[in-house]
């Protein structure tokens, strides 16, 4: 079992759960949430320095040993997450990045459109890229052609807590994927994360489910158990659905009157 | 001379530098990154890329996101 190892872009991760910091009220929450998650690799957002800011998430990221994953979340064009994904790669020294163009704030939706341009741009450049998508088997499949490292498809809307709301095209995704698949945007607690794993999906990605729960610290525990489960689970092989019982108790050698 | 940072209107001297237009919205050593007029300027050659007027500077780092 300890060969089971996630790896992206030839490189291994000690973790299948993915996290993002965004929506942790303080770094001291963000940092024991962070760690009882056990993840090895986390997300960050890039913005204009604030000279008024105080404690620095890299710090928290550094301090824990987890390996940083910028992203691009707010670009609505292909122009602004390639800049974006630029200015990350020269400020954190890493050519990672998570991919996120979306088309409006209303529902975050990625716009496949821009999506597909910028990582043309962004693989052309050298990036790994991650591409944050919708859950669709044939846009996905598109990004891994481009030469996207992994594609990471969404359950439902980011911080939702809808969690998998089209647990079918997740799995065409995983079926037809030549690369990892990270589930990512919209699992709301424990069992979605073990569902998205139980489909096959390599690994999740989440926030907002862990850094806005009433008790950070223990849902990241939470997921890192279910994350663990449903890998084991799909590993293990579920039994086929029946539609009738199936006794478990030898019928036969029963006392009978 | 007027440069826009980070959206900003600013007065720097003729012939600033992006290396002073940085340290004039942080000082943080590290994790920072700029791109003048949409164009990522490496750290390497932030003393020696003078700023002109009307140009715009970005400036940014990593926060809580994602």
């Amino acid at each position: 079992m300890d060969d089971d190892r996630l790896v992206i872009a030839g490189e291994e991760l000690g973790s299948r759960l993915i996290m993002g910091t965004g929506g942790a009220p303080s770094m001291s929450v963000l940092r024991a949430a962070l760690a009882a998650s056990g993840t090895a690799l986390t997300t960050v957002a890039m913005r204009r320095v604030d000279p008024s800011a105080r404690g620095s998430v890299l710090d928290v990221l550094s301090e824990c040993g987890i390996r940083v994953l910028p992203n691009t979340a707010g670009c609505f064009t292909a122009g602004e997450a390639v800049l974006t994904a630029k200015l990350a790669r020269e400020a954190l020294g890493t050519s990672w990045v998570k991919l996120e163009v979306i088309a409006d704030e209303r529902t975050l939706l990625p716009d496949p459109i821009e999506l597909v341009e910028a990582a043309e741009q962004l693989v052309a450049d050298g990036f790994v890229v991650l591409p944050y998508t919708n859950d669709d088997p044939v846009l996905a499949r598109r990004l891994e052609q481009i030469g996207c490292a992994a594609v990471m498809p969404l359950g439902s809307p980011i911080g939702s807590g809808l969690g998998i709301r089209n647990p079918h095209n997740i799995e065409l995704i995983v079926e037809r994927a030549g690369v990892p698949v990270i589930l990512d945007a919209g699992l709301g607690t424990a069992s979605d994360a073990a569902l998205a794993m139980e489909l096959g999906c390599d690994a999740v990605l989440l926030a907002t489910a862990v850094t806005r729960a009433r008790h950070p610290e223990r849902m990241a525990a939470a997921m890192r158990h279910a994350v663990e489960a449903g890998r084991l689970a799909r590993l293990a092989g579920r039994i086929p659905k029946r539609r009738y019982a199936q006794a478990s108790s030898p019928f036969e050698g029963l006392a009978t009157s | 001379m007027k440069v826009i940072v980070n959206g900003e209107p600013r007065d720097l001297p003729d012939g600033a530098t992006v290396a002073e237009a940085v340290a004039s919205v942080t000082a943080a050593g590290a994790g920072v990154a700029a791109a003048l007029n949409d164009e990522v300027v490496r750290r390497s050659a932030w003393e020696t890329t003078r700023l002109g007027d009307d140009d715009r500077l970005e400036v940014l780092t990593a926060v809580q996101g994602g």
